[in-house]
């Protein structure tokens, strides 16, 4: 039996045991460990794809434990490219946050990296499971060292932010067990593949089932923060340490798109999700407000980091609103923009991490003569935006091609129009920073004479190399878009 | 009426859990005292962790211990009936959701002290005054 699926998920598992022990050795340790643990899930997460695309679904039993009695972990296309999506930013992060940690959290360095390696744990078991109160354990394991690491942040604030998130991220994760706990009543088995075939043989609409799909759905909407639910997330992600920070933004969001995704897929079907509930245009509906309301409260911050968070959550109204359009193109554009935006958000975070590295506030005010001082990080952030607003070599075109196509096939045209408001306003964003980063003049705030020349302050070379990858990625998947569509998305949606 | 009142009787346990997440949540929400959210917090998840462990209840049936069977593994003695034996599987789930019900309330108790040793408060309306201070 090939084990690379259970190496996926235990590698950063143990690799947060050894580097809550090596800290006692030498603190620098837990950093290598934690650097090795994830590259090593990198490797394992390559080859399960790779097991994937040669011969379809891979299922691995954990300890040899049959489904649906015992725990499987289920790859198909779909869960394989997320997989691969969250164990790279998760390694290329760690290289581009040593020195900020070393910075912002110079004590607790190694608890950091611990809980780094939990919440990565967590992801990759969330992607990877086959089960469905395995999957609740997963995500309050990431939510768990989410809390734990967005109170390391800026003293006070992130802690109440956290107290926040909490709160609200306790009610989503409880409304999710109980919806489990009503398909349990109903079908006796929490194996998503065993549920599935007998909710088929189930006929007529049962009212526990109906339950048991509105609970599920609204605790994973509170968990990704779609819009009336989204209150916890700008103050989390802006009080967070920027180590933490740029990894969580791109990808918990995201990861929680991918569970709405494969419960509706696979757990209760598209047949009953679309044909038996009449639910889907109220969905889209709160797709589209997300996306306006996201863009137009992310218009009034005056603050870089604030507004990035504000974009996240108009970017999970397209991923709902697409998938909720009810025909294959809306669903294609929704999956392939899990992966394109969680490459630009993870952009968009690392040019931030690197701003904020050198200038150490992020206010507009800060921002003048950023283009002089540090042109790479500028570079950066310029490609990830024009993704966001989606400029064709990019790859936030591509998805936004296909949620547009997908909207007009549904007949969905108030979401056509909110995609492109958005990316109006999204324009209209990037280039205020843009003009204050670029035209406004350097506040000379220690009186020293202007030697005539600007003295560059890059970030150091650690943080700008994942930058410059992840800004490649970004033009290969909007390139590749078509190859990704046909071979993995659309393989998995027939 | 009797309809109703016969509904309530049935399925009493999913009417008790749903009385006691209401409580929970009105105190998560209502509540201006931090300490007496997280309060409400754990009698929403303690609420829940109800409701599985009721759904795995049978009418006359007894504790998921094999009886009458010592020494054998089945193949002595009478056929096991499950209906005569509560379903377990519900209560080990449970064991491990109080695992992550006490973590989160660490957790939560945890960044309150420091809450409360940087603003000396854990009321919300002055934290606020507090926070809009600076």
């Amino acid at each position: 039996m090939n084990h690379m699926p259970a190496i996926l998920v235990l590698a950063p598992l143990s690799g947060a045991f050894f580097s809550g022990l090596a800290a006692w050795i030498k603190p620098s340790f837990s950093y290598y460990i934690a650097l090795a643990a994830t590259l090593l899930s990198g490797v394992a997460a390559t080859c399960v794809l790779g097991d994937v695309m040669a011969a379809g679904t891979v299922q691995y039993r954990m300890a040899g434990w049959a489904p649906p009695m015992g725990i499987e972990l289920r790859i198909d296309s779909l869960n394989a490219m997320v997989l691969v999506l969250i164990s790279a930013i998760a390694f290329l992060n760690l290289v581009a946050s040593v020195r900020s940690v070393d910075r912002e959290i110079p004590d607790r360095a190694p608890s950091f990296y611990v809980m780094y390696q939990l919440f990565v744990v967590g992801l990759l078991g969330v992607t990877a499971t086959g089960d469905l109160f395995n999957l609740y354990v997963l995500i309050e394991i990431t939510s768990l060292t989410s809390y734990t690491m967005i109170a390391l942040g800026e003293e006070g604030r992130s802690h109440l932010a956290a107290l926040n998130y909490i709160f609200i991220g306790v009610i989503g994760a409880s409304f999710y067990l109980l919806g489990v706990g009503y398909l349990y009543i109903t079908t006796g088995s929490l194996n998503m593949q065993d549920v599935a075939v007998i909710l088929k043989q189930i006929p007529g609409s049962s009212s526990a089932v109906l339950t048991a799909f509105v609970l599920c759905i609204l605790g994973v909407w509170i968990k990704m923060a779609l819009f009336p639910l989204h209150v916890w997330l700008p103050n989390a992600y802006a009080f967070a340490p920027v180590g933490f920070a740029r990894v969580v933004a791109p990808l918990m969001t995201k990861v929680m798109v991918y569970v709405m995704v494969r419960l509706m897929i696979t757990v209760f079907g598209l047949d009953y999700v679309f044909n038996t509930l009449h639910l889907a245009d109220i969905v889209v509906w709160l797709g589209v407000i997300a996306i306006l309301a996201g863009a137009f409260m992310a218009l009034f911050q005056t603050d870089l980091r604030k507004m990035l968070t504000y974009i996240i959550v108009c970017e999970i109204g397209y991923m709902v609103g697409g998938a909720w359009l009810g025909n294959t193109l809306g669903m294609a554009g929704a999956i392939l923009h899990i992966l394109n935006d969680a490459l630009m958000t993870f952009a968009l975070f690392l040019a931030l991490g690197n701003i904020v590295y050198v200038r150490k506030q992020v206010a507009f005010s800060n921002l003048q003569g950023l283009f002089a001082t540090m042109p790479w990080t500028m570079a950066g952030l310029v490609l990830a935006a024009l993704s966001i607003i989606g400029v064709p070599p990019t790859c936030g075109f591509f998805s936004k091609w296909y949620l547009v196509l997908g909207a007009f096939e549904a007949g969905a045209y108030h979401f056509a129009a909110a995609l492109i408001i958005s990316s109006l306003v999204c324009a209209v964003l990037f280039f205020k920073v843009f003009e204050i980063c670029f035209f406004e003049p350097m506040a000379t705030s220690h009186g020293h004479h202007d030697y005539g020349g600007v003295v560059m302050t890059e970030a150091p070379v650690s943080m700008l190399v994942p930058l410059g990858l992840v800004s490649t990625a970004i033009v290969a998947a909007g390139v590749y878009a078509g190859t990704i569509v046909n071979t993995l998305i659309l393989p998995f949606l027939q | 009426m009797t309809e109703l009142v016969g509904l309530i009787v049935a399925k009493y346990n999913f009417w008790l859990y749903i009385i006691l997440m209401m409580i929970g949540l009105y105190a998560m929400i209502a509540k201006n005292n931090l300490m007496k959210k997280l309060v409400g917090m754990n009698i929403f998840q303690t609420a829940i962790i109800l409701f599985y462990v009721s759904i795995g209840y049978k009418h006359g049936a007894t504790l998921p211990i094999i009886q009458g069977d010592h020494g054998g593994h089945g193949t002595h003695g009478a056929v096991i009936h499950a209906a005569e034996y509560i379903n377990p599987l519900p209560h080990v789930l449970m064991l491990t959701a109080i695992v992550v019900s006490v973590a989160t309330f660490g957790v939560a108790m945890a960044l309150c002290v420091r809450v409360y040793r940087r603003y000396q408060t854990l009321e919300e309306d002055e934290l606020r005054i507090r926070l809009s201070e600076k």
